[in-house]
């Protein structure tokens, strides 16, 4: 039997996704945060304002919202869970092991970069599906490449900005809080929880440098009345460019395979 | 295999490791032995290619491991210290994601028989005790088949029946001819399993040998003890045997390069007397003795 190794880079990539996914699924804790919750924030924040109108264009606040927790499950699947798990795997001497072996360090950070994105491109799915159905919040079809798009440059970017702030953290009891810390007033402020039309401006502002508002926004395009093409806002894709480009440089910079915490 | 000259590591104001040689030659088992913080694990997160030197020259495999690369890493295994296993896959699935890192790699199933794990292939590997993720850590680092091992105090903190099964797994990796560089605080691990024993304390090699010529074991002297008979005291023994006289604390201690020749001496005179000397021991210095004391923190 050829390995993956000897079939090519590409195939190495992955067997590293297969396993890093089947590592996930079999996560209880990882699951609940990144298929569950997602979806029951959906139905909370559905139920409370779903049938409220939001600004100017008289939209169905679930047209917002419905979006809105689709980039929140990008987020939970490639930023949330991937800062947790590298932190844990860092501490635990997992990544130090893998770098032992001829594996490519690129190989291992593309594999789990793979995974995310497929697990954010099913979430995205299973949100924006259960909006349809449960919500009636309508998307055209030809907006479906676009989302599509903007869910694995937004999964990309946030599975690079993961690596880059897990550098930060020096052990895993610290990075579930870290996390939390860095993504609720973010939430709040870039319009996953409340529509950020009713923030006053200079928040508004404060919220237009970060990537969350603009992986919701890319999301939001397509259902907002009077949408057409194929759905792709290419300033905020810029922005979260810019992001996953700042990300790199931090991560090529600061990112060690080696535990924080290791003994002398 | 592995050749290190004047390796130097400097944290802050210390010498971590401070100027050390060793040559360890294919086939061999070398055991780097010393107390914890000695400098051992710095030393061999420099040979596995993990940490930059200060100074000195390392070779192993023939390469410089600053600079080792796929292909030299292709031919290095390393157990390191403190892993976890692999979250979420089984024994067999660890060893299939690592296996698939190279190109020829060692039969799957075979690797999970030689570490023993046979019977637990499909336990999620978290789930393992202590001592069968170690193995299970030998057979992810032994899947890549390669020609030198580094394992990293194996055997911290296993009760002595995992120990022995450990041992056994590593005694294994010889009969493969592989050359195993092992690190422990253990003297009797490396009496046990090394060829040659470099001892580490404070950054320095401050002995190495063979497990029986470690230290000048060999020509250091022995200890013969007894306890004399009600009536009879030290005083009474043959003028050639007091004047070795250590010690008489209930039991006369006689410390000798030639026990031998003393015991044959001490036999015959408490023949002589018809007195009988039922504890008599004949002590060699322990591997453990010599360690201590070359590990010993000068007061």
């Amino acid at each position: 039997m050829t390995t993956a190794a000897a079939r090519g880079p590409v195939a190495l990539v992955v067997h590293q996704a297969r396993f890093d996914l089947r590592g996930f699924l079999r996560n209880r804790q990882a699951r609940f945060f990144t298929l569950a919750l997602p979806l029951l924030f959906m139905v909370i924040f559905n139920g409370v304002f779903g049938d409220n109108v939001v600004g100017p264009g008289s939209t169905k606040a679930s047209a917002y919202y419905v979006p809105g927790i689709a980039a929140l499950g990008v987020i939970a699947a490639s930023f949330v869970n991937l800062v947790i798990s590298i932190t844990a795997q860092r501490e635990g001497g997992i990544l130090k092991r893998r770098r032992a072996t001829p594996v490519p360090a690129w190989v291992l950070v593309g594999g789990r970069a793979l995974s995310a994105i497929g697990i954010s491109l099913v979430v995205v799915a299973g949100l924006l599906a259960f909006g349809r159905v449960v919500y009636g919040v309508k998307l055209p079809t030809s907006a479906l490449p676009g989302i599509a798009f903007t869910a694995v440059v937004g999964s990309l970017t946030f599975c690079v900005l993961a690596y880059a702030l897990s550098t930060v953290i020096q052990n895993e009891d610290a990075a579930q809080p870290t996390v939390m810390a860095i993504m609720l007033p973010l939430y709040f402020i870039s319009g996953i929880f409340i529509p950020n039309i009713n923030l006053p401006t200079w928040l508004q502002h404060v919220a237009s440098v970060f990537p969350v508002q603009h992986l919701a926004a890319g999301f939001r395009h397509s259902y907002l009345p009077g949408a057409h093409g194929v759905g792709i806002v290419w300033s905020d894709i810029g922005v979260l460019a810019i992001w996953a480009v700042i990300g790199v440089a931090v991560a090529l910079r600061r990112f060690s395979w080696l535990p924080k915490t290791a003994s002398a | 295999m592995v050749s290190v000259r004047g390796l130097r590591k400097r944290y802050g104001a210390v010498d971590a490791v401070a100027g050390i040689d060793l040559e360890i030659d294919r086939g061999e088992i070398f055991a780097f032995l010393g107390p914890n913080g000695a400098g051992k694990t710095t030393t061999v997160e420099i040979l596995e290619g993990f940490r930059t030197r200060t100074a000195g020259e390392v070779s192993v495999l023939g390469m410089d491991p600053a600079h080792g690369g796929g292909a030299w890493r292709d031919r290095v295994g390393a157990v390191l210290q403190e892993s976890n296993a692999e979250p979420g896959l089984t024994v067999r699935e660890s060893l299939q994601l690592y296996s698939g890192y190279y190109r020829e790699p060692r039969d799957i199933e075979e690797t999970i028989a030689l570490v023993g794990l046979g019977e637990k292939a499909d336990t999620l590997a978290p789930q393992l005790s202590g001592g069968q993720r170690r193995r299970l850590d030998v057979a992810l680092a032994l899947i890549g088949d390669p020609e030198l091992i580094f394992l990293d105090e194996p055997t911290t903190g296993f009760d002595p029946s995992a120990r022995r099964t450990a041992w056994h797994v590593i005694e294994g990796l010889r009969e493969l001819g592989k050359t195993v560089f092992l690190t422990t605080h253990y003297m009797d691990e490396a009496e046990e399993l090394a060829d040659r024993i470099a001892v580490i304390a404070g950054g320095r090699i401050v002995a190495e040998g063979t497990p029986g010529t470690l230290g000048g074991r060999n020509s250091m002297a022995s200890t013969i003890r007894f306890t004399l008979p009600q009536g009879t005291g030290a005083d009474d023994l043959p003028a050639e045997l007091r004047a070795l006289v250590a010690g008489v604390d209930g039991r006369v201690t006689l410390m000798t390069e030639t026990p031998l020749a003393h015991v044959g001496t001490l036999a015959e005179w408490a023949r002589g007397r018809g007195i009988d000397l039922p504890d008599l021991d004949v002590r060699r210095p322990t591997l453990e003795d010599v360690y201590l004391e070359l590990t010993e923190e000068p007061a």
